[in-house]
Formats: C-alpha cells, structure tokens, sequence
C-alpha cells in the first residue's frame, strides 16, 4: 500500500467515527472533553457551531454518531452522546452574548424561507447576522414544524423549543405565522433575492383497506400527533392499535397512553430487527407496556353498525437469508384484534402542490423537485431546498446539514458568486503533550459501562401529557459518561523518517492495532497484522517505508482506544498525539479572516 | 516508563490457546525501562513464546539477579513464580531451585554485566552442569543502571556517548558457552521477533542449558552512531546463518517443510525444530566447526545470529547426578529425609 495520504482532512477526519457520522459534523469528542471540565457552556456553544439546536437534538436527536462510536466495537454500548449534549444544554450558563448577532445595517438582499422548522431556522441563523433580510412564512400558528407539531411534548418540552428558537428570531427574523404560501410562482414575483424551501415531508402515508373510509376512529399518525399537540384532541378510545413501528408509530402508541387509552398495541408487519424505529425508542415505549406484535399483515379494517370494531391481520412467516435479507413471507393464518382506534404511522411523503411545474423546477418521477445534493439548489437559480422537503424524510440534524449548505449557496448566489466554488474543509493538527508522559487530555481507558437515564415514575409520567419522562444525567452519571469517550480525534501521528523501529509501541499497544511488516496490498497487509483486522471500513494507516529495514508501520484504526502510550513508549518521538480539528466552513466564511488563516493551517501537516 | 497503566481492554478478536488464555494473559507490570528499551522487546517475546508453548503459569519459574535486564521478570507472566537474586548469583540460586523441583520451567534473565562481570563465575558452572534452564543475556555492551560505563562484551572501537572508545578484547558469551559444553546455543537481536519467538521456545523446550545472547540495544547509552550495540548498527552487520522454525508436538512437520533444505532436529518431548542454514556452510551440530565459523564472522565484522548450536544428546544436570524423577520438593518427607539410621548406614558403606 501506498503511505496514508494524511494531508487532505478527510483521513483523520473519519477516524473520529461520531464527527464523520453526524451529517452536521459536530465535533463530539471537544465538547465531551469541556463537559468534563464542566465548562457546559462552551460544550453548549461548541454543538451550537454546527448543530445549531443543541437543547432540542440532546433530546430527540436520531444519533447517528452513536451507533458508530469506536466504544460500541471495543466494548459493546456506545459513550451516550447525545443525552451528553443535553447535560451541556441543561447546565448552561446564559449564553445570550455569545450568540451570533443581528448585523448593524443590512445588506440590502431579502431571503424568503418556507416553513418555519429547523431547516428554515438554521438558513436564517446563519444569515441574519451577515445582514440579510429574512422572512420566514408559517403555515401554521407556531414554529418549530414537525418539532413541534410531531413530537410530543413528554420527550421535548416547548419551552426547549422556544428558547433556542427564539435566540434565531430575535436576530430580528420576520416571522409570518398562519400564511401558508399557496403558490410558488407568484412568491417568485414578490422580488426576493432567493428563496430557501423548508417545508418538511408533511404528508402521512394514508393505507387503503377495506373499511378506512367507514369510520372516524382511524387517524393518520402525523396528523394525528399534530392535533394532539395543538389539542384539538384530547382523548382518545381505550383500546388502540398503531399501524407501523417507526418512530411517529413510537410517539402515537406513548402519545395515546396519555390520552386515555389502557391498551395500546404496536402491529408490525415484519419480525424485530427490520423495525424502522431507533432501539431507544422501541426501549422507552416497551418501557411503559405498550405491546409490539410482530408479523401482522393489516387486510381490513372491521366495522360493524358503522362502527370500528377492530382490524383484520394476516399472520405471516418469513425466511431470512444468510445477509439478513428478508423474503416477501407466506401467510399462515388470519386474525382479528379488537380495537376503538387505529392510528397509521406507516411513515410520510413530500408534496408541493403550491409548486407550479412551469417555473423552471424539474420534478423527478416521485413528484419531486431535483435538488442538487452539494449546492442544495433546484433547478430554478435561486431557489433553494433543505431538509425532508430536499430528499424525503431523514431527521433534524439531516435538515440542519442541509440548511447550513443551502445558507452558503444562498450567500455566494446573492454576491454573484459560484456557488459551487465553495470554500474546502480544514484541518488542524495541535500535538497534546505536556510533559515526558503527560498528555492534555484524560487519556486513561475508563471500564465504566453506559450510563442509563434516569426516567420519571412510571406512573407519574402518565398523569398529564406534558411531563418529560427523560430527567437527565445526574452529575455523578456525567462524570461516568464522559471518561468513556475515547478522545478520537486526538490523533496517533506518526513520522516514518524518527522510527528506530524498537517494537515498544507495538508491544504496550493495549488492543494489537500497530504491526511493523514487509508492505504488501491491503488484503496481504490485514492478514499479517497483529489481531484480526476485518473492519474495512476502517483504515489502515500505512507508514513510509522505516529508514533502517524499509519495513512499514501498520495501524489499523479500527479499535484504537487512543491510550497514547504508543507515544508514550516511543523513545524517538515517532508517534505523537495530535488534536485534529476540522475546520467546517459556514456561510460568509470567505471574508472571515480569522477562519481562512486556521483553514489554510490545517494543511501544514505532512506524514 | 508511564503514568498510566497498560489498559485492560483488548481486542475482540485476540487468539486464545490451548489453555484458553490471551497473549495478554501473559503480561506482567507496566515497565519502568526506558522507553525503547531492546529488554522490553525481549520481554513481549518471551511473552509470546510462553503463550504459543501453552505454559502454565504457575509451572514457570523467573529468575535474575542486578541490572536492567534483571527488572524484567517483573514485566512478564506475574502469575509464575520468581526470585531475583544478589547480583550475578542467578545461575547459583536457580541451580538450588531446579535441585528441589525440576517440573519447573526455569527461565533466567541476565545481562552482560550480571552474567559476563559479576557473575562470570556462576555463569560458566551454571553451563558446565548442563543446568535445565533457559538463560537470556540481554546484551547492550553498557552498565545503563549506572550511567553507560562500558560492559564486558563492548566491542573495541566502541564510542561510549562521553569519552574514549573501548580498546579492551569483549567477552563472547556465545563462544564462551561452546567452549564450555552448553547443549543449546544461540544468537538474536530483540528488534528481530521472527527469529527471537521460536528460539526463546525451544530454548525453553531443550533439555539442558540454552543461552540465548540478545543484542539488546541500551536506547539511551548506547544507540547513538560510533557504538556498535545501536539498533542501526545491529542491523547493518546482522547476519542470518540458521533459520528456526519450532514445531509443537502434535502437529505435523511435513506442512511446515518449505523446501528441501531443512534440518529437522527432534527434541526430547517429541517437539521438533526444524534449520534452515541460510549459509550452507555452517553446522550447528559441530561444536568445532562453530566456532571457527563464528570467529572468522566475527573478524569480519559480522554479529552471527540464529540457532549457532545445538546437542540434544547430553544429560542434563538431574540425569548426571543420577536423582530421582520425582521433584525433590514432592517426595514425601520420610523419602526425602530417611533419618539418623538411613544417614549412618550409608556412611558406614564407605568407611
């Protein structure tokens, strides 16, 4: 294999496995660390940077950092990340001043946002303070979008949602509630500069069956979460059934439990391990006896004397491949299981009625507009798409992405820029050492298992719909939880030209991941190293040729705990631990001095 | 040395051998040499030898004197047993162990100073009674505990890192020891783990005295350019002459003849060794012809490395002295001290 080219930020980029998941890129292991010193507001400040909506994601964040942690191959549970980002949002100080600001005078550009959820809040964060006029238009009586309206207020209390989004709008955001925008085109003629659309996927899949249509009693799970929210229902039958086992079908089965109901059960039609859901939800809904019955197949919905009496399943049977793969499964039996109410919760899909197909947007063949996935544009100039409204449904910290991306199109567009010449990522490489074995960071491995939340009683919590079940992490749980984090991204560094090859990393190396070995392709190389190295998704760091044998050094990142005693044991300085930090690049960047000196440093390095 | 210790975590996917341990099973303390230390190689091949060989723990036996090379016991298997003796008196103290319990597994670490200075002594008696033992010299060609001051076996020409460089003849363990009659002779470099592994273990399988002599760089003292113990220079003029793979056994030999050019040599416990003499010249079963070769090779310049020689034939200590085969320390106490009247019969035998 060829030496690892370390110089582009992508390399030891992806060995920080939670930033490389987190479609925001948050650098969870710097926060986790200020945690640990118990500075929560800089930790609150660092998620902000890139997450924007710190409060609401440690709460109902879809985690995509956790199930990559490097914790959860070397042991079993990941470090608990995002309940790790509410405690830095829970024990904050005020953070007002260090918000971005409203700009003193406007430039003179107006940007029109559709819908007034995260997606459209994070285009306006990131470019009020650099003077643009924004208006965000609101269908509905309040913002927040699907954040609020879809998820309930037991697991994100609105006085979350309303002080993180108030800090965007106090930027002086002007804010139109109850104004549905009913027709693209003639916002098109209003004049604005550009116009970003963040309008979510905010149609529920409808399931047509016999009998859906002779009953009031069967709800479409988004909708149905939207009036709870709004409480326009306040009650619901004692015996509920909810079609579909995602998320929303998790939030209507807890939601109806509040509402009144004594049995609520969760119909999938395939068996456990297909389920769309997170774990930690199916978790926190088992958690309050709700019942999932696998391999129901929905026929019809029974009615008698125009009422709904009840919901007619096949039973089905499956065969799952060797590759997990599941066959479409034969029925074996038919059921019928009483019920008063049938929530559908089989998941959601864009629509753009109010966007006209003659103004120059192409659709694609699900009736949806093209949207470039790097400039987040359509094909209309001008005219912006983020979150569920740009690819279909994903989650909060998607939209964010998305928005944060479609903010700097929206600024080069609006300079007369290319908007696809954007500015590239950074990287940063700052050695940790302070001393002959000392290192700036807790470098110790910590057995400590996951840290499990602490919940409101389990009947309390059903007493009104707005008691949070999730009471945070106590201190003594922080303390735990953040010395499981295994530092990532402070980097183990090597220079091939000082290695004496002298075998004392290789020998202290705690989980076998340093080989020194004849070079070889990377199938040869994986099979000669010290311990198993069948991850390939995770490199191999791949040395220079060695000055006295023309060896190379092999590290297989894969389990690396980031002890540091690889560089500890070095006598030669050979392996070093380095901080890396990747530089992101936000709208206005450009004309950030400060930013463009540290991104241009990030390239210093050289293997 | 550290600050933390070496974590317990490992890797998921670490080999487990017969007695279903890790490698890291094996271990002992943290180190406190310096970092780089060849002694700490040494010590994490010894560790993979005892883990290959599916050694017991508590059937292996650590024994030392003074010097850095003698701290490493401490690093290795902490559930064996141990002594670390008075300086340069290992081969003496292990001479009394191996008396009362000869199951044991007896590996002794020395180093140029405790066996080549000190303990020279002990070191050639040790040999000329074919004691049962694995004996390392971890040679460095410095007193590192006492600042670098050259050792015994610093080659002349030598530059110490202060001062003038050596002008006295080295001690040559390896031809000290043919001299002497020791049964298992070889030569090895601690960054060379390939060829260190499967000596250490047949060192430790042989019956009788092995010495292994480890060129054992001093990272601090003695690996700067002028001194002839560096790592660089080590590499430079190191010289394969037999290649040693170690069968265990149970496992069949012919898989692993490469090519018609090996040696296999049967061990007493049904183990085998099989030579690759990488210099067809060399015989490692003559002890003559050794050590002609090894002088010419030294003269050259050359530090000859591998299994050097090699008698599976003579008795070892127990076997000369005619003892029973039950380890003193088992024999029931009326056996082992037969009384007044037992102790008076025999005397009066020779009167």
């Amino acid at each position: 294999m060829k030496p690892t080219d370390t110089s582009k930020p992508e390399y030891f980029h992806k060995v920080v496995d939670c930033q490389w998941g987190c479609p925001a890129h948050t650098d969870v292991p710097a926060y986790i660390r200020m945690i640990a010193q118990g500075q929560f507001s800089d930790a609150y400040m660092e998620n902000r940077k890139s997450n924007v909506f710190p409060g609401i994601l440690g709460r109902v964040c879809d985690r995509p950092c956790e199930p990559v942690c490097r914790r959860g191959r070397v042991e079993d549970k990941p470090v608990a990340i995002c309940r790790l980002k509410r405690v830095a949002a829970d024990h904050r100080d005020d953070i007002t001043d260090r918000l971005p600001q409203p700009p003193e005078s406007d430039n003179g550009k107006k940007v029109a946002l559709i819908g007034a959820g995260c997606a459209s809040l994070t285009v306006a964060n990131d470019l009020r303070p650099l003077g643009y006029e924004v208006t965000i238009f609101e269908a509905l009586k309040t913002t927040g979008g699907l954040m609020r309206t879809n998820i309930p207020q037991f697991r994100l209390p609105p006085s979350v949602l309303d002080e993180e989004i108030g800090y965007i709008l106090d930027m002086g955001v002007d804010l139109q509630l109850n104004h549905p925008v009913e027709s693209l085109k003639s916002l098109l003629d209003e004049g604005y500069d550009a116009i970003f659309v963040g309008s979510g996927a905010p149609r529920g899949k409808n399931l047509v069956l016999p009998g859906r249509y002779d009953s009031e009693r069967i709800h479409i799970g988004i909708e149905w979460l939207e009036s709870v929210a709004f409480e326009h229902i306040k009650t619901i039958g004692k015996n509920v059934l909810i079609i579909g086992v995602g998320n929303t079908a998790m939030d209507c089965c807890r939601s109806s439990l509040r509402l009144g109901a004594d049995v609520v059960k969760v119909m999938a039609r395939k068996p456990r391990g297909f389920f769309k859901a997170s774990t930690w939800e199916l978790e926190d809904a088992e958690e309050e006896n709700v019942e999932i019955l696998v391999n129901h197949s929905p026929t019809e919905f029974v009615i008698e004397d125009g009422k709904l009496v009840g919901m007619k399943f096949e039973l089905m049977e499956y065969n799952i491949d060797a590759e997990g793969g599941i066959d479409r499964g034969t029925v074996t039996d038919e059921i019928v299981i009483s019920c008063d109410d049938v929530i559908l919760a089989i998941g959601q899909d864009n629509a753009f009625p109010w966007v006209e197909h003659d103004i120059g947007i192409e659709f694609d063949e699900w009736d949806c507009p093209i949207v470039n996935d790097s400039t987040m544009m359509c094909t209309r100039e001008g005219v912006f798409f983020g979150g569920d409204s740009a690819f279909g449904p994903k989650n909060i910290i998607w939209a964010v992405e998305h928005a944060h991306q479609a903010a700097i199109s929206i600024h080069r567009y609006c300079q007369n820029e290319d908007i696809e010449d954007r500015l590239p990522d950074g990287l940063n490489l700052v050695s940790q050492k302070m001393g002959m074995h000392e290192w700036s960071f807790s470098n110790d491995y910590d057995a400590a298992p996951r840290r499990l939340m602490p919940h409101v009683d389990l009947k309390e919590r059903f007493k009104k719909l707005d008691i949070e079940v999730e009471l945070g992490f106590t201190l003594e749980q922080t303390i735990k939880e953040v010395e499981r984090c295994l530092n990532c991204d402070i980097q183990t560094v090597f220079s091939a030209k000082l290695c004496i090859e002298c075998d004392a990393c290789l020998d202290i190396c705690p989980v076998n991941c340093l080989t020194i070995t004849h070079n070889g392709d990377e199938q040869d190389l994986r099979s000669r190293l010290s311990a198993p190295a069948e991850n390939y998704e995770q490199a191999l760091y791949v040395s220079a040729d060695l000055p006295q044998t023309g060896r190379v050094m092999v590290k297989d990142e894969d389990l690396c705990v980031h002890c540091s005693l690889c560089a500890e044991r070095c006598p030669t300085g050979a392996w070093d631990m380095q901080k890396s930090e990747l530089i992101l690049a936000y709208a206005g960047d450009e004309e950030n001095e400060e930013r463009l000196k540290s991104a241009s440093g990030g390239r210093a390095h050289k293997g | 040395m550290s600050y933390i210790r070496k974590p317990k975590v490992t890797h998921p996917g670490l080999a487990r051998n017969k007695l279903g341990l890790t490698a890291r099973d094996y271990e002992g303390a943290i180190s406190t040499l310096c970092a780089g230390c060849g002694h700490d190689s040494i010590t994490a091949a010894i560790v993979r030898a005892v883990f290959e060989l599916n050694v017991k723990p508590h059937m292996l036996a650590k024994m030392s004197g003074i010097g850095c090379s003698s701290k490493t016991p401490a690093y290795f298997v902490s559930e064996a047993h141990g002594f670390n003796s008075v300086h340069g008196r290992m081969p003496s103290v292990t001479t009394g162990a191996n008396a009362a319990n000869r199951d044991l597994m007896y590996i002794g670490l020395s180093g140029d100073g405790d066996s080549l200075s000190i303990g020279v002594g002990q070191f050639v008696h040790a040999i000329r009674r074919n004691l049962n033992m694995c004996y390392i010299i971890e040679n460095n060609g410095v007193y590192g505990l006492t600042k670098g001051q050259f050792s015994a076996t610093a080659d002349i020409g030598s530059k110490p890192k202060k001062g003038q460089p050596n002008t006295q003849e080295p001690i040559d363990p390896v031809s000290m020891a043919l001299s002497l009659g020791a049964t298992y002779i070889a030569r090895s470099f601690s960054g060379d783990r390939e060829q260190l592994v499967p000596l250490i273990k047949a060192a430790l399988i042989h019956r009788g005295f092995a010495l292994l002599d480890i060129i054992s760089p001093c990272v601090t003292f003695n690996d700067h350019e002028g001194s002839t113990k560096s790592y660089a220079h080590t590499r430079q003029f190191y010289h394969h002459v037999v290649d040693m793979d170690y069968v265990p056994p149970a496992e069949d030999i012919k898989a692993a003849y490469a090519d018609g050019d090996v040696m296999p040599i049967k061990m007493h416990d049904g183990s085998t060794i099989l030579l690759r003499k990488v210099d067809k010249n060399y015989d490692p079963t003559s002890r003559a012809l050794s050590f002609k070769y090894l002088r010419e090779r030294f003269n050259a310049g050359e530090i000859t490395t591998g299994l050097l020689y090699l008698d599976e034939a003579r008795p070892e200590m127990h076997e000369l002295m005619g003892n029973v085969d039950t380890p003193l320390s088992q024999l029931p106490l009326d056996e082992l001290h037969p009384g007044k009247d037992e102790l008076k019969k025999l005397q009066d035998r020779y009167r």
